[in-house]
C-alpha cells in the first residue's frame, strides 16, 4: 500500500495501509504516544483503499479491507478517513478476535479492579466511560473488554473514544484541554467525533484489572437501579460478545466464572451527573 | 513494511519447508501471516510450523489459528452429525466431502484446516427428499435471487445453498461433483458406490476418490480462488497415501470420470509448490503464476490474469451462448469478479 502505519492498541496489534496519505497522518497524530506492535509483528492488517485507480481523486471513497471484511460495508468519504480506520480496526477484533472473549463493552479500573459498563449502543457507554476517565479513573477502552479465559482478567483496549452527538459537548466541557480528532459531521451515526485517551490509560494499557462490577447503563427517567442475577447477566453478555460462539466451550467457561464471581446492576439514569453519582455509590458499596 | 512482491510464494515455502520461516524478519512475518489468512491456509501453517524457534508475536498469532481450527474441526463434526441426523430417516447414503470428510478420516489434510460450508454429497433421484428433510430439520434456503435459485436447480451440480436457521451454518448438498454444464460428466453414481463408510451413519470418498473431486473443483470448475488450499489438500492425501498402488487407484478413478487431465496437472502443480518437484508445461506456469499472485497486504495481484481466469472458470463450466446468457444477467445484477 502507498502510506502505512502501525500501532497497538492494549495487547492488539495492527498495521494500517491506506492509498491516500492523509487518513495515515491523522491516525500517527492521534496515536502517537502508543507504542509499536510486539516484535514489530501485528496480530491485524487494516486496508483503506479506493475500488477502482481513478477514485483515489474523483469523488474518493474509502473502501474497509483487511484480514477479516464484510461483505456489506458500505464506504465512506475521504474526510472520514480515520473513522474509517477506526470501523475497519473495530471489525477486525469482532470477527478474528480469537485470544480473548470479546466483550462490546467499556472498562475503567482503579486499584486493579475493573467495572464493565455494557448496553444497547446509545445506551452511553462511551460517555460514561470518558467522564469517568475524567475523574480520575484509568479508562480500560470504550467499546470491548478483553477477558482472558486463561486468567479471569481483563485486558483493556483503550483505543481512541469515539463519542457521538451531544455526547462530543459534554467530553469538550468535561477536559477542556484533551486532544481531539477532527469533528466528523453527517457519518451514519451522526457526528462523530474522537477523543485521545489520557496518558495514564495508555501509559498502563498493558496492565490487566479483575472485574469488580458490572453495569448494564441506559437512559431512563430517573435515577434507579435493579440487581441483575448471573442468568440474566450471562444471556446478555452473551448477546455482547463478537466471539462468545467462535471460542466455544473456553467462552462459555470464561463467561459463566464471570457472571457467578462478579456482582451486576442495571441502572437508569436521566443525566450523566445522576449517572456518575450512581455508578460511583454502586463502586463504594462493593466489599 | 510487508512490499508488494508475491506473497503467496512465501506461504507455499513455510508450508513446504517450515523450518524456512526462521529466516523471515518481521516484515516477512507480517507478509506470510497476511497472506496465509487470505489463503484460507494459516490453520495450516500453524500446525506446520508448530515447535520452531519464531518470535512471540507471530507464534501468539499462530497459536490462535491453530485454537481455531481445532474450533472448527469440532463445529464441523457437529454439523455432520445434525445433517446425518436430518436424513438418517431416508436411509439414503451421505457422503462427506472436503474439509469435513478430511477431519472426519483424521487425514493429514485436515491438520488445520479452516473448514467453512458442509459439503455433502447424496444420490440425485434422492436429492429432492434430501432437501425436504433438511428443510424441516431447520435448514433454510439463503438465495433470495430468483435468477441464482433457477440456475442453480437446472444447471449446477449441488441444490441452491441452504443455512440453519439456528447454527447459522450452510450446507452445500451435491448430487454429483461437476456443474451439469460442464463438458466433462463424472459418474457420480460410481463415486458414491466406492465411498467407504466411517461406521458412524457417515461416508467419505476413498482417497483416490478425494484428489479426482479436489482436481476436478481446482481445474475444471473455479476460477482457482482457494487453489493453494486445494493444491496443499492433493499434496497431503498423496503423502499420505501414495505409492504405486495408490497411483494405478488414482489413475484409474480420474480416467473412470473423464478427469484424468485435470488430475495429472493438480499433481504436477502441487509437487512443485509443495512436494519434490515437477517439469511444468508452459500452461502450468500460468497457472503457477495465478495461485501465488497475492500481495503483502493480502489482495491477489495480476489483475489481467484473474480476468483471465474467472472467464476461463466460466467457459468450462457452460457452453458460449449460456456463458454469454448467464454473464449478462449476472453484470446486470451488479457482480464483479472478486478483486
Amino acid at each position: 500500500m502507498r502510506h502505512a502505519t502501525m500501532l497497538r492498541i492494549g495487547p492488539v496489534g495492527f498495521r494500517i495501509g491506506s492509498d491516500w496519505r492523509a487518513p495515515i497522518v491523522a491516525l500517527d497524530d492521534l496515536y502517537r504516544d502508543y507504542p509499536q506492535p510486539q516484535d514489530s509483528i501485528p496480530d491485524f492488517t487494516v486496508r483503506l483503499f479506493a475500488a477502482r485507480p481513478w477514485r483515489r481523486w474523483i469523488r474518493p471513497a474509502v473502501h474497509l479491507g483487511g484480514d477479516f471484511v464484510i461483505p456489506e460495508a458500505a464506504p465512506l468519504p475521504l474526510a472520514q478517513g480515520v473513522l474509517a480506520a477506526e470501523m475497519a480496526m473495530n471489525l477486525q477484533m469482532a470477527l478474528g478476535q480469537r485470544r480473548y472473549l470479546l466483550l462490546h463493552a467499556s472498562a475503567v479500573e482503579k486499584d486493579g479492579r475493573a467495572l464493565l459498563m455494557t448496553g444497547e449502543s446509545g445506551a452511553g457507554k462511551s460517555t460514561l466511560a470518558a467522564l469517568l476517565m475524567a475523574r480520575g479513573w484509568r479508562l480500560m477502552g470504550d467499546e470491548f473488554a478483553l477477558l482472558d479465559p486463561a486468567t479471569g482478567m481483563l485486558h483493556g483496549f483503550p483505543r481512541l473514544i469515539s463519542l457521538k452527538n451531544e455526547a462530543i459537548g459534554v467530553m469538550e466541557a468535561a477536559l477542556p484541554d484533551a486532544r481531539w480528532g477532527p469533528l466528523l459531521k453527517g457519518t451514519p451515526k451522526g457526528d462523530i467525533r474522537h477523543l485521545v485517551p489520557d496518558t495514564r490509560a495508555i501509559a498502563a494499557m498493558d496492565a490487566p484489572a479483575k472485574p469488580a462490577l458490572i453495569l448494564f447503563p441506559a437512559f431512563g427517567h430517573q435515577v434507579a437501579e435493579r440487581a441483575v442475577e448471573p442468568s440474566e447477566c450471562f444471556v446478555r453478555l452473551t448477546q455482547a460478545s463478537t466471539n462468545y460462539v467462535a471460542r466455544g466451550e473456553a467462552g462459555f467457561d470464561a463467561l459463566t466464572g464471570l457472571v457467578r464471581g462478579v456482582p451486576a446492576r442495571a441502572i437508569d439514569y436521566p443525566d450523566t451527573d445522576g449517572a456518575i453519582a450512581l455508578v460511583e455509590r454502586l463502586w463504594g458499596e462493593l466489599a | 513494511m510487508g512490499g508488494t512482491g508475491v506473497s503467496g510464494v512465501l506461504v507455499a515455502r513455510a508450508l513446504r519447508d517450515p523450518a524456512s520461516v526462521l529466516a523471515l524478519d518481521a516484515a516477512g512475518w507480517t507478509a506470510l501471516l497476511c497472506a496465509a489468512r487470505a489463503e484460507t491456509l494459516i490453520g495450516t501453517l500453524a500446525h506446520r510450523v508448530e515447535g520452531l524457534a519464531i518470535p512471540a508475536a507471530a507464534a501468539r498469532v499462530l497459536a490462535d489459528a491453530r485454537a481455531a481450527a481445532e474450533q472448527g474441526r469440532m463445529a464441523a463434526l457437529w454439523e455432520a452429525e445434525m445433517a446425518r441426523r436430518a436424513l438418517a430417516p431416508s436411509g439414503m447414503p451421505v457422503v462427506l466431502l472436503k474439509g469435513t470428510a478430511f477431519v472426519a478420516s483424521g487425514l493429514a489434510a485436515g491438520q488445520g484446516r479452516q473448514i467453512g460450508d458442509l459439503d455433502i454429497l447424496v444420490p440425485r433421484e434422492r436429492i429432492d427428499e434430501a432437501e425436504a428433510l433438511l428443510l424441516s430439520a431447520g435448514w433454510e434456503w439463503v438465495k433470495p435471487d430468483p435468477y441464482d435459485d433457477a440456475y442453480y436447480r437446472r444447471w449446477m451440480h449441488e441444490l441452491p445453498p441452504l443455512i440453519h436457521r439456528e447454527r447459522d451454518r450452510m450446507i452445500d448438498v451435491h448430487h454429483t461433483i461437476l456443474p451439469l454444464t460442464a463438458r466433462v460428466t463424472p459418474d457420480a453414481a460410481a463415486l458414491i458406490a466406492s465411498a467407504v463408510a466411517l461406521g458412524n451413519g457417515l461416508s467419505v470418498l476413498p482417497p483416490e476418490g478425494m484428489v479426482v473431486h479436489a482436481a476436478a473443483h481446482l481445474f475444471a470448475d473455479g476460477d482457482l480462488q482457494g487453489g493453494l488450499r486445494n493444491l496443499w489438500d492433493i499434496h497431503c492425501l498423496r503423502a499420505e497415501f501414495g505409492g504405486v498402488q495408490f497411483d494405478l487407484a488414482l489413475a484409474a478413478c480420474a480416467a473412470q470420470h473423464g478427469l484424468t487431465r485435470a488430475v495429472e496437472r493438480s499433481l504436477r502443480l502441487s509437487a512443485h509448490l509443495f512436494g519434490e518437484g515437477a517439469a511444468l508445461t508452459l500452461a502450468d506456469r500460468v497457472y503457477v503464476r495465478r495461485l501465488l499472485a497475492r500481495d503483502g497486504w493480502g489482495p491477489r495481484t495480476r489483475k489481467l490474469t484473474e480476468i483471465a481466469f474467472y472467464l476461463r472458470g466460466h467457459g468450462l463450466r457452460m457452453p458460449p451462448l449460456m456463458l454469454a446468457k448467464h454473464l449478462w444477467a449476472k453484470w446486470r445484477s451488479g457482480y464483479r469478479p472478486a478483486g
